[in-house]
C-alpha cells in the first residue's frame, strides 16, 4: 500500500467522520431540546385544557378552550390582572428611580475626583454582594415602624416595597454605568464647560443620549429582576389585592386553596411572555450586561 | 462697549448662581424640616435605632448640599441614604439582633414587658370579695352591682366611693328577688354570657382608688392590688403577694430560685444563639445536615451547570455546524422565562400524583418516583431543576470565553501531537477558568442562598424528625432562617435566625473578596483617572 492511497482513505473517512459527527451531535441536541423546551411546551398546552388537569401527555389537549383565561379574567379571590397590574407599575417605578439614582451617582464617579471616592465604589460593590433576602427582618421591621407613623410607606405598601427595592439600586449598575462613562471621551464635557454649560447641563444634554445603549440594558435587567421578585413582595405585602404577580402566582399553586394549575399556566404564560420577548430581542445586549455582572436571579 | 457687554453678562450670571444658590437652601430646609419631624415621630414611638439612622441621612444631607466641597456627593445624595437605610442598617440590625434574645416570648421592649406584668394582679388577706353583676352604657361605661359575704349589695363606679343599693334612688329601677337592679338608668344589664365575653369589664378599677374593685372571674371581684410592683433604682420586680425579687437575667425577670415571669424582654444574650446550636442536639442535628446539604447543592449545582454548558459550547462551537443559532435560541429558553415561574412549572410537572413527568415515566418504564417524599430524590429533583434553570448561563459566558483563546495555541498543541482529550485538559480548561472563574465563584453564592427554588419547588421538606424547629432535608441555610423567622409553627425566634445570617454573611464575604481578587475589580477604580 503507497502512502498516498493511505492518505486518500485517511480523508475518506475524515469526511465519514464529520458528516457522522454531525447526525450523532443533532441526536444529542434532540434530546437536548427536549429538556430545555418541555417545560415551555407543556405549560402552554395546559393553559388550553379546560379539565384543569397535570396529568395529560397529549401535547394538543382534547377538547381545548380559553376556560383557564377565562377564570383569570372573572375571579375575584384570584384576581391575576389586579396582580399583573401592580408588578407592572410597582416594576416600572423601581425601575425608573433605580435609573435615575445610578446614572447620577455614575456621572459623579465618572466625572468627579474627590475624596473617599475609590472606597465609596468598593464599599458599594462590597454591600451589593449581601443578598437583601438575609436581612429580611430588619426590612419587615423597618416597614413596620415606618407604617405606625406614615401608613402609605408601611408595610403592605407598593411605595414601601418601591423604598426597599431602591434601597438596593446602588451596586453592580453603577460600576456598569461608570464603566460605559468612562468610555466617553472627557473632551466633549471640557468644551462644553468652555461655552459655559453648567455640570447638570452637560449630564442631561450631553451624556445622557450617549448613554442610550446602557440605560437599555441595565434598565431591562433591574426591570426583569424587580419583575420576578418574590421573597421581598410576598414578605413585605400582607393583603390579596395588594400581591404582584410573582406571589399571586404561587398562591396558585400551593395548597392553601386547591391547586389551580391550569389558571397557573394561563397566568404563567400571560406573564412570562413579555420577559421571554424581551430577552430574544436584545439578546446580544442583555447578555453583554449580564456576563460583565451579576448572576441572574 | 464689549467690556460693558461682558460685564453685563457676568453680573446676570452671578445674579442667577445666587438666585439657585437660595433656591438650593430653601430646599434643603424643606427637606430637613421634613426628615426631622420624622425622626422625632421615630423616638416618640420608641424606634431609636432607626431614629438614628435617620438623624445621620439628616445630617449627611443638610452637610452635602450645604458645603461647596462635597459637591460630588450631591449627586448621589438619595442612592447612598437609600442605601444606607436599606442595605447597611438592615446588615447591622441583624448583627445585633444575633446577640439578642428577640423573638417569641421576648418580643417586647423592656418597659412594654414591665407595663405587661404590672397588669397581674392578686386578692391581698384583707381584701374583699364579691359576687358581682356587671350594666353597661350605650358609651362603653360601667357599672358592677356587688354583693359581698355577709350579703350587703353596693353599686361601684369609677373613682367614687361604693353606694348602696336602694331602688328608685340614683338611677336604680326595680329590684329582682336577688336585691340586683333590674333597671340603671342608661345602662343596660349584661347578661353572664355577654358580661363574660366583654374584654373591657376585667381591666376596670371600679370604686375608690385605694381599695378598687377588679373583676376577677365570672364569679367574683375583689379588692385586688397590682402583683408586681416595678423598683426602678434597684431595676428589680417584687412580687407584693410573696415579696420574692425578681432581677433582669438575659431579658427575663427571675428570682434567685429560677422562676421567670413572662413575658419576657428584648435583652442582649451574649453569644448564647450561637452556643445553643452548638449544644442543644434537637438543633446540632438537624444544622450539620442542612449545613452540609448547603454547600453540597451549591457545588454540584454549579459543577453541573458548568459542566453541561460548556460541553454544549465546545459540542457546538463549530461555526460551520447546520442549525446552530436555532439550536442556540432553543437551549436558551430556560433562560428567558422568569425562574419562579419556570420552578412552580417543574414543581407541578414532577408532582408523582398529577404531574406529566411520571406519567410519561409511568407508562415507558412503569416506574413512578416519590420526588417530593424521599429525601434523596428530592434532592435529585432540585438539581435536575437547577441544571435546567442554570446551563443555558455558562453556555453563553463560555462559548463567548472559548472564542477569546487564540487558535494558535491549539494549532502548536496539535503539531506537538497533543491528543483531543490532552488540549482540553491542558489548554481549554485552565485559559477558561482564568476568565471564567469569578463567574463559578459569583454562581456560587447565588446558589447557595437560592431561596427560591428550595421554597417554592419543595418548601425544604421533606421534615427532618425530632428537629424542634421547622427543618427539611433539603432545607439550605437561607430557608431555614426563613422559617425562623417567619413560619415557625413553634413560635418565631428572630436572634436565632440573626444568628445564621451572620453565619452566612461571613462565608459570601469571604468567597467575594476571592472573587474580586480574581477579577482584579479593585484596580479597575483607578483606571482612567
Amino acid at each position: 500500500m503507497s502512502s498516498y492511497s493511505g492518505f486518500k482513505k485517511l480523508r475518506k473517512s475524515q469526511k465519514f467522520n464529520q458528516t457522522f459527527g454531525i447526525v450523532i451531535k443533532w441526536i444529542i441536541a434532540v434530546f437536548l431540546i427536549v429538556f430545555s423546551v418541555f417545560p415551555l411546551v407543556w405549560i402552554i398546552s395546559a393553559s388550553f385544557n379546560p379539565a384543569s388537569t397535570l396529568a395529560t401527555q397529549t401535547l394538543i389537549p382534547r377538547n381545548p378552550g380559553l376556560d383557564n383565561y377565562k377564570f383569570l379574567l372573572g375571579n375575584p379571590v384570584f384576581p391575576y390582572f389586579k396582580w399583573l397590574w401592580n408588578s407592572i407599575k410597582i416594576t416600572t417605578i423601581s425601575t425608573i428611580l433605580t435609573l435615575s439614582l445610578t446614572t447620577m451617582a455614575a456621572y459623579a464617579f465618572s466625572r468627579f475626583r474627590f475624596k473617599g471616592r475609590r472606597a465609596m465604589l468598593k464599599g458599594i460593590l462590597l454591600i451589593q454582594v449581601f443578598p437583601n433576602l438575609l436581612s429580611i427582618v430588619a426590612l419587615f421591621l423597618i416597614l413596620t415602624q415606618f407604617g405606625s407613623i406614615i401608613e402609605q410607606i408601611g408595610l403592605d405598601t407598593h411605595l414601601g416595597l418601591i423604598i426597599v427595592y431602591l434601597g438596593g439600586a446602588m451596586g453592580m449598575n453603577i460600576w456598569l454605568m461608570k464603566g460605559y462613562m468612562d468610555t466617553i471621551p472627557r473632551d466633549i464635557d471640557e468644551s462644553a464647560r468652555v461655552d459655559g454649560a453648567t455640570d447638570w447641563q452637560i449630564f442631561t444634554r450631553l451624556i445622557l443620549p450617549l448613554l442610550r445603549p446602557i440605560l437599555v440594558v441595565i434598565g431591562l435587567l433591574t426591570f426583569i429582576g424587580t419583575y420576578g421578585d418574590f421573597i421581598l413582595a410576598r414578605t413585605l405585602l400582607k393583603s390579596n389585592e395588594q400581591y404582584t404577580v410573582m406571589v399571586g402566582l404561587q398562591i396558585y399553586t400551593s395548597g392553601m386553596f386547591s391547586q389551580k394549575w391550569g389558571p397557573f399556566a394561563a397566568g404563567a404564560l400571560i406573564s412570562a411572555l413579555p420577559i421571554m420577548i424581551i430577552y430574544f430581542l436584545l439578546q446580544d445586549q442583555i447578555i453583554g450586561g449580564l456576563t460583565r455582572g451579576a448572576v441572574k436571579g | 462697549m464689549n467690556t460693558t457687554a461682558a460685564n453685563l453678562l457676568s453680573g446676570n450670571k452671578k445674579a442667577k448662581s445666587q438666585f439657585s444658590k437660595l433656591l438650593r437652601i430653601l430646599i434643603v430646609v424643606l427637606v430637613d424640616v421634613a426628615l426631622i419631624w420624622f425622626t422625632y415621630q421615630l423616638i416618640r414611638n420608641g424606634f431609636i435605632p432607626l431614629a438614628i439612622v435617620f438623624t445621620i441621612i439628616t445630617l449627611f444631607i443638610t452637610y452635602v448640599f450645604i458645603r461647596q466641597r462635597a459637591y460630588p456627593l450631591r449627586w448621589m445624595a438619595i442612592g447612598l441614604s437609600a442605601m444606607l437605610l436599606f442595605s447597611i442598617f438592615p446588615i447591622l440590625y441583624t448583627v445585633y439582633v444575633a446577640f439578642t434574645n428577640y423573638g417569641d416570648s421576648h418580643l417586647l421592649s423592656k418597659p412594654q414587658a414591665i407595663q405587661q406584668l404590672e397588669k397581674e394582679k392578686y386578692l391581698p388577706e384583707e381584701g374583699k370579695a364579691y359576687k358581682w353583676v356587671a350594666f353597661r352604657s350605650e358609651d362603653e361605661s360601667y357599672i358592677l352591682w356587688v354583693e359581698d359575704v355577709n350579703g350587703n349589695t353596693y353599686l361601684a363606679k369609677v373613682g367614687e366611693p361604693l353606694q348602696t343599693v336602694v331602688a328608685g334612688e340614683n338611677g336604680v329601677g326595680d329590684l329582682d328577688d336577688k336585691g340586683i337592679p333590674i333597671s340603671i338608668d342608661g345602662y343596660k344589664r349584661l347578661n353572664p354570657i355577654l358580661a363574660a365575653t366583654d374584654k373591657n369589664l376585667t381591666q376596670i378599677r371600679f370604686g375608690e382608688d385605694s381599695k378598687a374593685i377588679q373583676v376577677r372571674s365570672p364569679s367574683e371581684a375583689a379588692e385586688l392590688l397590682p402583683l408586681y410592683l416595678y423598683d426602678e433604682t434597684d431595676d428589680i420586680i417584687i412580687n407584693q403577694d410573696t415579696g420574692v425579687t425578681y432581677i433582669p437575667v438575659k431579658g427575663t425577670f427571675t428570682s434567685t430560685r429560677g422562676e421567670a415571669l413572662i413575658p419576657g424582654f428584648r435583652g442582649v444574650v451574649g453569644f448564647e444563639n450561637f452556643t445553643r446550636f452548638l449544644t442543644s442536639s434537637a438543633l446540632k442535628g438537624p444544622l450539620a445536615l442542612i449545613v452540609s446539604w448547603n454547600f453540597a447543592f451549591a457545588f454540584l449545582s454549579v459543577f453541573l451547570t458548568f459542566s453541561l454548558g460548556l460541553a454544549i459550547s465546545i459540542f457546538y462551537g463549530d461555526p460551520k455546524f447546520p442549525g446552530k443559532k436555532l439550536l442556540r435560541s432553543l437551549l436558551l429558553v430556560p433562560y428567558t422565562i422568569p425562574s419562579l415561574i419556570t420552578i412552580l412549572i417543574w414543581r407541578g410537572m414532577m408532582n408523582p400524583q398529577i404531574g406529566v413527568l411520571n406519567n410519561i415515566l409511568n407508562s415507558l418504564f412503569g416506574i413512578s418516583p416519590e420526588w417530593f417524599t424521599n429525601q434523596w430524590l428530592a434532592k435529585i429533583a432540585i438539581l435536575i431543576v437547577n441544571l435546567w434553570l442554570g446551563y443555558p448561563y455558562f453556555m453563553l459566558v463560555t462559548s463567548g470565553a472559548l472564542q477569546s483563546i487564540p487558535l494558535e495555541i491549539y494549532q502548536a498543541a496539535e503539531v506537538d501531537g497533543a491528543s483531543a482529550w490532552q488540549r482540553f485538559w491542558r489548554i481549554t480548561l485552565p485559559l477558561l477558568l482564568v476568565s471564567v472563574g469569578p463567574l463559578l465563584i459569583a454562581s456560587f453564592i447565588f446558589n447557595f442562598n437560592n431561596f427560591n427554588l428550595i421554597y417554592l419547588f419543595i418548601g425544604g421538606g421533606p421534615p427532618i424528625p425530632g428537629a424542634s424547629t421547622r427543618a427539611g432535608y433539603t432545607d439550605i441555610l437561607i430557608s431555614y432562617v426563613y422559617n425562623l423567622a417567619f413560619e415557625g409553627g413553634r413560635g418565631v425566634n428572630y436572634g436565632f435566625a440573626s444568628a445564621i445570617s451572620i453565619f452566612i454573611f461571613i462565608l459570601i464575604a469571604i468567597l467575594s473578596l476571592l472573587q474580586f481578587r480574581l477579577t482584579n475589580m479593585w484596580e479597575e477604580v483607578g483606571e482612567n483617572v
